[in-house]
């Protein structure tokens, strides 16, 4: 099924419920959907996990979901940066969980989400205490720890362009989490800075298939 | 890459930090793909030549990093590791974050050079997470990088600001990764690990002697 095309951020995140798991793109500025998330914050859906590389800068996107504790709980793997003073007064409050992951497992967990794998042995994390309580095993003579996928309701990503299919292309180092985000969320729901018709995009170029694309609104260009 | 022969080497002045990044930049291996991680290490890419052909890895999903954007080449979505604006080299090729993980996890890194706090004789490396009470705990790349290159070097300070040193017999600091370090670049020597035995492969302002003396870890001298 062609995705939903949403006239506005509002609109695109108008489903995202109380309670929701949501993935953010992004890694720094590069890929990360800051419409959607400040559609997200408008919206009031609260009590949210989110899963994002890190958890927030400055006083900008999921810093404010977070300084609104509307967050309960971040899935990422560097929370801690020089401006991230939201997480770190929420976290140190005790009023934000944390699971604190590789950034590679974090990686592989949501493309396993994605891919219908039950969990996977990966060396990242062995004998270190982000292994503490999970299952290793020796496998020729290398330890492993047994990593489990993270699912979520949604994904906010941030693409280049995307044709009325949903296929995306990405733009340089701001492709990082979307493809793989894409695919391990119930809804995906899409930033582009253009929609172009169907046949326009090179099928050889494409990242993200349709498929894995639910919604699409497009932000900064002539809607 | 392990088939080079030492030949015990002495200076008579410490080693300076770009001292240390062009020694580590002569000894990568010519057409070798390389991950430099976040910091001092990224100094070291200031000193390879052309000649040699290194491909840079970024984690943020790139080979083929070029320099530090400048002017009008600065774009937010090409940024490296350490989330500052970075160039393109013609050949370079952009992936998702699973694909760009799976670089390192699956050892078609050549090598990566890191930080660290603390480095056991054995190779443990500790480089993200200092275990002090009320430290916000970050870990990012640290763990999936430490474990998933052929060659994992670390460039470090060789004594804390009280005078410990940081070549250990066991860490105190928490792990990052076990047995993975086989080489350590410090201002006051280059040290080779390799199945527990220590080999000093040069000093820079301290004698052999005098280096033994003040490490806890037994030393080799190299031929």
């Amino acid at each position: 099924m062609a995705p939903r095309i949403a006239a506005t951020a509002a609109e695109a995140v108008a489903n995202i419920h109380d309670g929701a798991t949501v993935m953010i793109g992004g890694f720094g500025n590069a890929g990360q959907p800051m419409e959607l998330i400040d559609a997200l914050m408008d919206c009031g859906a609260t009590n949210l996990t989110v899963v994002n590389n890190n958890a927030g800068q400055a006083d900008a996107g999921l810093a404010l979901l977070i300084k609104e504790r509307r967050v309960k709980k971040v899935i990422c793997s560097f929370p801690r940066q020089s401006d991230s003073w939201h997480f770190d007064t929420a976290y140190r409050a005790g009023e934000l969980e944390l699971e604190l992951v590789p950034q590679g497992n974090l990686a592989e967990r949501i493309r396993a989400a994605g891919a219908g794998i039950g969990g996977f042995f990966t060396p990242t994390g062995y004998g270190t205490m982000l292994a503490e309580g999970k299952e290793t095993r020796v496998i020729d003579g290398k330890g492993y720890v047994l990593e489990t996928p993270i699912n979520a309701d949604f994904a906010l990503i941030k693409a280049l362009r995307a044709d009325e299919l949903g296929n995306l292309v990405y733009r340089k180092t701001a492709r990082n989490f979307g493809p793989i985000m894409a695919t391990a969320a119930k809804q995906s729901i899409v930033q582009v800075s253009e929609i172009v018709s169907t046949g326009s995009l090179d099928p050889e170029n494409v990242i993200t298939p349709g498929i894995f694309v639910d919604t699409l609104v497009t932000i900064g260009g002539n809607n | 890459m392990s088939t080079e022969t030492t030949t015990f080497t002495t200076t008579d002045a410490a080693l300076t930090r770009d001292e240390m990044a062009r020694l580590v930049a002569a000894d990568i291996p010519a057409g070798a793909f390389v991950n430099l991680g976040i910091g001092q290490p990224t100094n070291v890419s200031n000193f390879l030549t052309t000649e040699q052909g290194v491909t840079l890895h970024t984690e943020n999903g790139m080979l083929g990093m070029g320099p530090v954007a400048t002017g009008e080449d600065i774009d937010e979505d090409l940024i490296n590791a350490g989330k500052i604006p970075v160039t393109e080299l013609p050949g370079a090729s952009y992936f998702h974050h699973a694909d760009s993980f799976a670089m390192m996890r699956g050892g078609h890194l050549d090598v990566c050079v890191l930080g660290a706090f603390q480095v056991s004789g054995s190779g443990d490396l500790a480089n993200w997470h200092t275990g002090a009470p009320g430290a916000i705990p970050a870990v990012g790349g640290a763990m999936d990088l430490a474990i998933g290159a052929k060659a994992t070097w670390v460039m470090m300070g060789l004594f804390t600001k009280t005078g410990e040193s940081k070549l250990v017999q066991a860490l105190s600091y928490p792990v990052t990764g076990l047995g993975c370090v086989s080489r350590i670049y410090t201002e006051s020597a280059i040290f080779e690990l390799a199945g527990g035995t220590v080999t000093v492969r040069s000093t820079h302002g301290i004698s052999f002697e005098e280096l033994a003396g003040r490490l806890p870890v037994e030393l080799v001298k190299a031929a």
